[in-house]
């Protein structure tokens, strides 16, 4: 048999498509790891700097091996069960984290080709998936059986649920203004001007909820060091330990992109003008995602954190009223002036 | 939690946290029990000891200048101010006066060291809140403040420079304008700082009204330093009851209004600026002349004496050896320590070694106030007393 008779065997009609499916997740995941890695060396670079120090600059060149050098310490790291853990649920937290923060990626289009999935419901999964990782950080919590663990589950969730509630309403007025839910129909309604500029409050609370969202500083209460050592993967170690932090960093780059195809016109490049198309779609996306990432490090350096009651009033009492108003009134303007 | 679920359930239980004493924000060794009601404290039970030496015992049988020493390692983030109460109350016993020259080094470094101090209160208390830069840009003029410290004695941190009788040894050539560059501008970095936090919303949140105290609670539970004046008491040693040449030098007592960890906040900025006055005004009025005081009976006497005079030669090998005797006597002397009061209680019975030292430190008076402070408080504000109240567990275990 040669190959094309190979390729004509019903099983392997079978399996093709899935494989084909299976190589383009890869293509999309393994990049996105890596994206992950080079985040936490921009993150120590970038703070570094910030700081009056150079940060890692000893692995490799310009310490550009760091990352590996630090996953690697991970793996060989042993995997530490507390004693009065509930051992399963304690294993599931962690995947609980890192899954549904990779899980979005398949609706993200990172340029005109659209995404892996273009669904038309898109920005729906994408709340739908962001909003499950909550469950992995409430479990890790609960199943240390540690209080500073438990204590920072219990912030880590009710801080996530609240701005979810303001960010669910900041993307409903984009919704509103591009008239679809499918993320690369919102990016094409985005060609003369970027959401960002018309609904610029909108874009500062969601660039706030974002960050709320995904328990960076200022809002990193669940992890704040200072109060609960090192909140709800306090009693994790080795791998579980990276995953959750995988999953942080992933969920980061995943509300950037976000944030970049709602509000910062996807891939289109600022002005529609000749030259500036010529850059391909791609680079345009890197380069916006990068630009909010940096937002994400330059908070951390130079903020205090909030505390827990204060972070509570300011999604409820201020940002959740803003951003309703904000709808009601985008909904008038669309109706009685276009 | 996980296994608790399958016990009975206790209506109303507290939730009691064991904070520290391995705690990041436990400033040492500090093992604070709180009840807790959620988040919001009910209870605050500081446990200390864990870092008790028995230091006060071991100076009773030390020489007065090897008991010198201990005192660098009681706060050890502010040692020369320790070095000074022990020397100022040794002198007091024996009935000595210093050189001129001696006392605007020890006042100079006693600025230089309320300096230092203040710097790693603010970063820490920075890091404890969440602005972690804050904690790098202190630590760096930190440093250049344990290089002067390191020019003049050889050490960084537990410099054993104050000596019974003046200072070790004369400032070195050059330290003089070294110290002048890093102090000229050092305002200016003061406001830099302020920049990051004094006007900062989030900043503003966390430490306004958190840990108030009043000016009557802050006498009743014996509290001094910044934490008195944060209440609103300009009660400072060194105007009260001014010891070296402290009232030959310009300097205000800032004081706060509010009693609350932002006017504390404020008072010690302004302190550190306080500070930097009196380095320029001891760099600019320090005459020469003897670093310590010609009784050679309680001073080590110039080495090139030694090798020609036979009295020289004595009084060095007594001072070495059995030390010097101090007259019977008591004798409580305290300082302006950066953290407050710091003070020692000195009994000799005569000969070389103190009957008994008693050291008063601030910490101990502000850490008994903290369960007072922070009921009502959240975890979080917690944090914050600790950091304001500015605790180091040296001093408060000894």
């Amino acid at each position: 048999m040669d190959l094309q008779q190979i390729l004509n065997l019903p099983e392997v009609q079978l399996i093709l498509p899935v494989l084909q499916t299976v190589i383009s997740i890869l293509l999309m995941i393994f990049p996105l790891i890596i994206c992950v890695a080079y985040l936490t060396y921009a993150e120590r670079k970038v703070i570094g700097y910030m700081q009056l120090r150079v940060g890692p600059n000893r692995v490799g060149p310009f310490g550009l091996l760091q990352p590996f050098a630090d996953a690697l310490k991970l793996m060989f790291k042993e995997i530490a069960l507390p004693k009065k853990s509930n051992k399963v649920v304690f294993l599931i937290a962690p995947l609980m984290v890192f899954v549904p923060a990779f899980l979005a990626w398949a609706v993200i289009p990172v340029n005109g080709n659209g995404a892996l999935a273009n669904i038309n419901l898109g920005v729906l999964y994408l709340l739908a998936v962001s909003s499950l990782g909550v469950y992995g950080i409430l479990m890790a919590g609960w199943a240390s059986n540690s209080k500073y663990a438990f204590l920072a589950a219990v912030r880590s969730g009710a801080q996530m649920v609240s701005y979810e509630v303001s960010m669910g309403l900041t993307i409903l007025s984009v919704i509103l203004m591009a008239g679809s839910m499918n993320l690369s129909e919102i990016v094409l309604a985005q060609k003369d001007m970027w959401y960002a500029i018309p609904a610029f409050p909108m874009f500062v609370i969601f660039i706030i909820s974002i960050l709320a969202e995904t328990n960076r500083a200022p809002f990193d209460l669940p992890e704040a060091e200072a109060e609960l050592v090192a909140g709800y993967n306090v009693e994790y170690s080795s791998m579980p330990f990276a995953l959750f932090f995988l999953g942080e960093y992933a969920n980061m780059i995943l509300m950037s992109a976000m944030a970049v195809l709602l509000f910062l016109g996807g891939w289109l490049p600022p002005v529609d003008v000749a030259w500036l198309n010529w850059i391909p779609g791609f680079v345009w996306f890197v380069v916006k995602v990068c630009a909010i990432l940096f937002i994400f490090l330059w908070a951390r350096a130079a903020l205090p954190r909030f505390r827990y009651d204060q972070l509570m009033r300011l999604g409820w009492k201020v940002f959740l009223p803003f951003s309703l108003i904000w709808l009601v009134l985008t909904a008038f303007v669309l109706k009685f002036m276009s | 939690m996980a296994d608790t679920q399958q016990k009975e359930v206790h209506v109303n239980e507290d939730f009691s946290l064991n904070f520290g004493p391995q705690h990041p924000a436990a400033h040492g060794v500090l093992r604070l029990v709180l009840d807790m009601d959620g988040e919001v404290i009910k209870r605050a039970d500081p446990h200390i000891g864990l870092l008790h030496r028995g230091t006060e015992k071991l100076i009773e049988n030390k020489t007065y200048v090897q008991a010198l020493p201990y005192f660098d390692r009681f706060d050890y983030v502010s040692m020369m101010c320790q070095e000074h109460v022990w020397c100022l109350a040794t002198e007091k016993l024996l009935g000595i006066e210093i050189p001129r020259r001696a006392s605007y080094i020890r006042v100079l470094y006693s600025e230089l060291t309320r300096i230092m101090n203040h710097l790693l209160w603010l970063g820490t208390h920075a890091l404890d809140v969440g602005a972690m830069s804050m904690f790098l840009y202190c630590f760096k003029d930190r440093e250049t403040i344990m290089d002067f410290y390191e020019e003049v004695s050889g050490a960084r941190m537990h410099a054993n420079y104050f000596r019974p009788g003046g200072v070790s040894k004369d400032l070195p050539k050059g330290l003089k304008t070294k110290i002048a560059e890093f102090i000229k501008d050092y305002d200016d970095k003061i406001d830099e700082f302020e920049t990051i936090l004094t006007n900062n919303p989030i900043w503003k949140q966390r430490t306004v009204d958190i840990g108030v105290v009043s000016a009557e609670e802050a006498i009743d539970m014996g509290f001094s330093g910044p934490m008195i004046r944060g209440s609103g008491l300009a009660w400072d040693l060194r105007k009260a009851q001014p010891y070296e040449v402290y009232d030959e030098l310009e300097f205000d007592i800032p004081v706060g209004k509010n009693g609350d960890s932002y006017d504390r906040y404020l008072v010690r900025m302004e302190e550190m600026r306080q500070s930097v006055r009196l380095v320029k005004q001891c760099l600019e009025k320090m005459p020469k002349g003897a670093v310590k005081t010609q009784n050679f009976k309680v001073s080590p006497p110039k080495r090139d004496e030694m090798k020609s005079s036979m009295e020289s030669m004595i009084h060095h090998f007594k001072y070495f050896t059995e030390g010097f005797h101090v007259p019977e006597g008591e004798v409580y002397v305290a300082v302006e320590a950066p953290k407050g009061e710091t003070g020692v209680y000195l009994v000799s019975k005569g000969g070389p070694k103190p009957y008994r030292a008693k050291v008063r430190a601030p910490g101990f008076a502000h850490l008994q106030g903290l369960d007072k402070m922070s009921r009502g408080h959240m975890l979080a504000d917690v944090v914050t007393i600790i950091g304001t109240q500015d605790i180091v567990f040296g001093e408060i275990d000894r």
